[in-house]
């Protein structure tokens, strides 16, 4: 229990830092590569669209007055789906009034539909393969869904682009958002053609929800790293520090965020993959599952890198930097223990901003910017060789450290 | 919050008496839930519950463009709110196959809503059996001026249906926010029009020529017909229905469409001078008296709409027969299918194109017609004796629901023990605002059930699922605040307010974004997706309700007692759970060993 809580502690003290946004190049090709990867699996396995969108075929079967009946519907479904029948592996059965079951698959080519009616008609031997109509459906969902539904998705990108530059104040953060979305909707479309799953409307209305799902977290991790890069003059970080300390922030809420929203897609995911077979509901649930998992990673680990590049870029940021850099040295502690100089590395230990390849290495000591020190027996641990204190001090917690007490007069040691 | 101390208690009771009005009405609509459909139980969608399927055959075979352009306008149509989630097809090269969830719904009206061409036509009443006008040689005419209906038109259109179509600067002549407004509408006569029948250009003011004094053939044809009272129009001869082609480029005989205080009765009518095509919306309102419905019709003044081609634009042809009509008994008359649905006499020169049909509406058809003649008129014609209306069960198999169900109850119970075990005290907080929150869903959605004919499918109920994921993100947000804040030094009922300052300003930053994605979805998308968007729009806004005007409230209030504010152990805020328990002392290897 107290881990977590004491990590999220150091983290938010800066104490304890993850470098979320050093090294931008080698993140870039880590998501580079998976976006290839994706596109790759789409080129090699293309996307399986169902029935609403390519139109199929659908069979009438008149099984006779009052057999029409929602179990006999659940068997054939059953049935066909594990008739192997190529292109029938996902049948919608349904109840016609009382006496006949539609079946709806993809499109059958003349073998199949004769290999279908036999199946039927083992299953119901009262039905003459010649009393089944077959009869080809047009997609419900054609050209003309897909268009609005871009249109749709093109205008809320474009407000969306217009309201975080609005509110942030800042075009970069638009542009990083954007980005981190094109990654999440590329890995989870890559992860949806790998599995093999049928593009059903319920997965596209998966997918629309993780465009949303997406700038949202990324919005929760910019909104404190406007939050901590709103006064950068007044101290002595440059901008990366300050954004880097908010993701360290937020990485706690990050966690949490993605375990809770993760869990229940999980469970549904689970029960529907593994129990159920092919429906809506695991197509839906895959689609978010990845595009959540995905959403969250890129909203730490991808945007604010992308967001502190692109504002590094910058004359005065830089300049900010290299003046933070040298407070940062003018405020060092002069008595802190040095260790033995490994290398030639500088002992201030800075994060040299203009030089990526200089950037602190995964954990390290980043400068504490509203640190207070913890209560501490003696000065032990702040790096000074302190003197022997002439006067008994006890605790007191008010100012983090022992201070000298009061005594009269005559208790006082002798000068 | 006008006091700078916060007021949890009285918050917390608003809330609280606005879920039970919320509960209120939702109990109330419940009590009209008709027999077949089970009260406080959400209308299901097509998979999970079944419905009415409709299939509907062409007259003759159309072309493939013909019979995908019907499925869209019947998509729309049924579609029109957009939340009930149908499912249209093309079958064959024949059919189109129309499915509905529900199977209480009002089939007539739904069928009718589905097959209704929607040609609507403006034409002018050359004479009737209401008044003789012209043609007095005809027989069998009531003396004129009988039972003739309130005039409903006026030029100072103050619509008072919706507040969107303001009555607009009736001076300048075109209201007409899309198209190409043209100032002074012209009505003069287009220099060369499109050669009609005859080879002629052909105007309003011919047409209104002619319902003066129409052609002999015209009135002998006139006479060749009865109606009966169903207001089908008969041979008077042998009594069979006349299956009259409806040109818009010929005068018709049609009959009207029966009302409550008057009979169906016969007209011949010009030829058509303003199509349904050249109508820039329709809406269902109240009329000014308040009593019964109407449509109210917009036109607009496009020259490319415009029929017949070259002739003005539909606004300056009604102003054209407004002027010429205007304080005289000539009528002119609303046909849509042949049928004539209003023939209303002018009381005034209207100048931009505002007009409404009248008759006996109810809200429904008025909606309904409204709809109909928003989305356009069907390219093709059914046949009335092949179209077939089933009941059709669920597409998914029984199972699949209450597996859904049960994956999302398990990882509900889950989040709350996570949310438990990591915010101890504070957990009671997430799992009470989590209940809060699906009592209000639950609520809604019953509520939009019987209003606005929501259904639920089943990605909808996952997509509600995962809106827990959302809604307790805000939670994880706020109390990560009331965190740092204390790590800062605060006490926690310090902690609470500057925690909450700054979470409520990232929450609704960030709703602002999801409610944007849902507005788009609700707005540009069809069917199923339009659904999705509205739940996400719906989970959105009761997630900063229940955040703003309960959890908040919420942990004010614990906050006021001491276990919580004086740092115990399972309050969730003590020393130990923020990590700031053990110091750890610095170690002499820090400086990352570089």
């Amino acid at each position: 229990m107290g881990r977590m809580s004491r990590l999220g502690n150091e983290l938010y003290q800066g104490r304890k830092s993850i470098n979320f946004v050093g090294k931008p190049w080698l993140f870039y090709g880590i998501s580079a590569l998976l976006v290839g990867l994706a596109v790759v699996v789409l080129f090699a396995k293309p996307l399986n669209m169902g029935v609403e969108f390519t139109g199929g075929t659908t069979l009438s079967v008149p099984v006779g007055d009052g057999n029409a009946t929602q179990g006999n519907a659940d068997d054939l479904r059953e049935k066909v789906a594990d008739s192997g029948i190529a292109n029938a592996e996902n049948p919608v059965v349904t109840t016609e009034g009382n006496e006949s079951l539609t079946v709806q698959v993809e499109n059958l080519t003349k073998d199949q539909r004769a290999e279908m009616s036999a199946l039927i008609h083992e299953e119901f031997p009262q039905v003459d393969e010649g009393d089944i109509t077959i009869q080809d459906i047009g997609p419900s969902w054609g050209q003309e869904v897909a268009k609005k539904a871009a249109i749709g998705v093109g205008i809320f990108l474009v407000l969306v682009v217009l309201f975080i530059w609005g509110y942030f104040r800042e075009w970069r953060m638009s542009v990083a958002a954007l980005i981190a979305l094109i990654h999440d909707v590329m890995l989870t479309v890559g992860v949806y053609a790998l599995s093999g799953f049928q593009v059903t409307p319920a997965a596209v209305t998966g997918l629309l929800a993780i465009l949303g799902f997406s700038l949202y977290d990324t919005v929760v991790v910019f909104d404190k790293i406007k939050e901590n890069t709103h006064q950068l003059r007044k101290n002595t970080q440059s901008y990366a520090d300050a954004a880097n300390l908010a993701v360290n922030q937020t990485l706690v809420r990050s966690i949490n965020t993605s375990i809770v929203a993760l869990i229940p897609i999980g469970a549904i995911l689970y029960v529907s993959a593994v129990q159920l077979g092919a429906s809506s509901l695991q197509d839906l649930a895959l689609a978010q599952f990845v595009g959540m998992g995905v959403g969250v990673y890129s909203s730490v680990m991808l945007a604010p890198r992308v967001l502190v590049h692109l504002k590094m870029q910058e004359t005065e940021v830089q300049i900010q930097a290299r003046r933070a850099k040298a407070k940062q040295r003018a405020l060092a502690d002069r008595y802190a223990s040095v260790p033995a100089a490994v290398d030639e590395s500088p002992v201030g230990g800075g994060i040299d901003v203009d030089d990526p390849a200089e950037l602190a290495d995964e954990v390290e000591d980043a400068p504490a910017e509203r640190t207070r020190p913890a209560v501490q027996q003696g000065a032990v641990g702040k790096g000074r060789n302190v003197p022997a204190p002439n006067r008994p001090v006890n605790e007191s917690g008010s100012s983090g450290r022992k201070q000298p007490q009061r005594q009269s007069r005559s208790k006082r040691p002798k000068k | 919050m006008a006091a700078r101390r916060p007021r949890p208690g009285r918050n917390l009771i608003i809330f609280f008496l606005g879920l039970a009005v919320v509960y209120g009405l939702t109990a109330l609509s419940q009590a009209g839930v008709k027999p077949p459909e089970k009260p406080w139980r959400p209308a299901l969608g097509l998979d999970l519950q079944g419905g009415t399927r409709i299939t509907l055959t062409t007259d003759g075979t159309p072309s493939k463009e013909n019979l995908e352009e019907a499925r869209r306008i019947i998509d729309q149509r049924v579609n029109g709110s957009g939340v009930a989630e149908a499912a249209v097809t093309t079958q064959g090269g024949r059919n189109i196959v129309v499915e509905v969830p529900g199977k209480g719904a009002d089939r007539d009206q739904l069928e009718e809503t589905v097959k209704r061409q929607a040609q609507l036509r403006f034409r002018l009443v050359a004479c009737s059996d209401f008044s003789q006008g012209p043609c007095a040689q005809s027989t069998g005419g009531l003396p004129g001026g009988l039972g003739r209906p309130g005039l409903d038109l006026s030029a100072d259109g103050e619509p008072t249906d919706d507040p969107s179509t303001k009555a607009t600067d009736a001076a300048t002549g075109t209201a007409d926010p899309s198209g190409t407004p043209e100032d002074g509408a012209s009505s003069e006569a287009p220099a060369d029009g499109a050669a009609d029948g005859d080879g002629k250009a052909f105007t309003a003011e011919d047409a209104i020529a002619w319902a003066r004094s129409p052609d002999e053939a015209s009135i002998a044809e006139f006479g060749k017909y009865t109606c009966d009272e169903k207001g089908v129009l008969l041979n008077a001869t042998d009594g069979k229905p006349a299956d009259l082609e409806d040109d818009p480029d010929k005068p018709l005989v049609a009959c009207s469409a029966p009302q409550k205080d008057r009979p169906s009765g016969k007209y011949l009518l010009s030829r058509s001078i303003i199509e349904g095509t050249e109508l820039d919306g329709a809406s269902a309102g109240t009329p000014q008296n308040g009593v019964g419905w109407q449509v109210n019709i917009e036109m607009g003044n496009d020259k490319k709409r415009a029929n017949p081609k070259g002739s003005a634009g539909a606004a300056s042809d009604f102003e054209t027969v407004s002027r010429a009509f205007q304080g005289t008994q000539e009528q002119f008359a609303i046909v849509l299918d042949a049928v004539v649905i209003s023939d209303p006499v002018m009381t005034a020169v209207i100048t931009d194109g505002r007009s409404s049909i009248t008759g006996d509406f109810t809200e429904q058809e008025a909606l309904d017609l409204a709809n109909s003649l928003k989305f356009g008129a069907l390219p093709i014609k059914f046949d009335d004796k092949q179209t077939s209306v089933e009941e059709i069960g669920p597409s998914l198999a029984g199972n699949q629901l209450n597996a859904g169900l049960t994956a999302g109850a398990i990882g509900l119970v889950l989040v709350m023990l996570y949310c438990l075990f990591y915010y101890r005290g504070l957990g009671l907080v997430v799992v009470s605002s989590l209940f809060v929150a699906a009592a209000i869903t639950y609520a809604m959605v019953l509520l939009l059930s019987e209003t606005a004919g929501f259904t639920l499918t089943l990605p909808g109920i996952a997509g509600l699922i995962i809106a827990v994921g959302i809604t307790a993100d805000s939670f994880v947000i706020f109390f990560e605040r009331i965190r740092d804040e204390m790590r800062e030094g605060k006490s926690m009922r310090v902690a609470v307010e500057t925690g909450w300052a700054r979470a409520r300003v990232t929450r609704v930053a960030a709703n602002t974004v999801q409610i944007l994605s849902a507005l788009v979805l609700y707005i540009f998308a069809t069917g199923a997706v339009k659904g999705f968007g509205f739940a996400l729009g719906l989970t959105t806004l009761i997630d900063l309700a229940v955040l703003f005007w309960f959890t908040k409230p919420m942990v004010s209030w614990l906050a006021q007692f001491h276990a919580f504010n004086s740092g115990h152990k399972l309050s969730g805020l003590s020393k130990e759970t923020l990590g700031m328990d053990v110091a750890k002392p610095r170690t002499a290897s820090t400086g990352g060993g570089r």
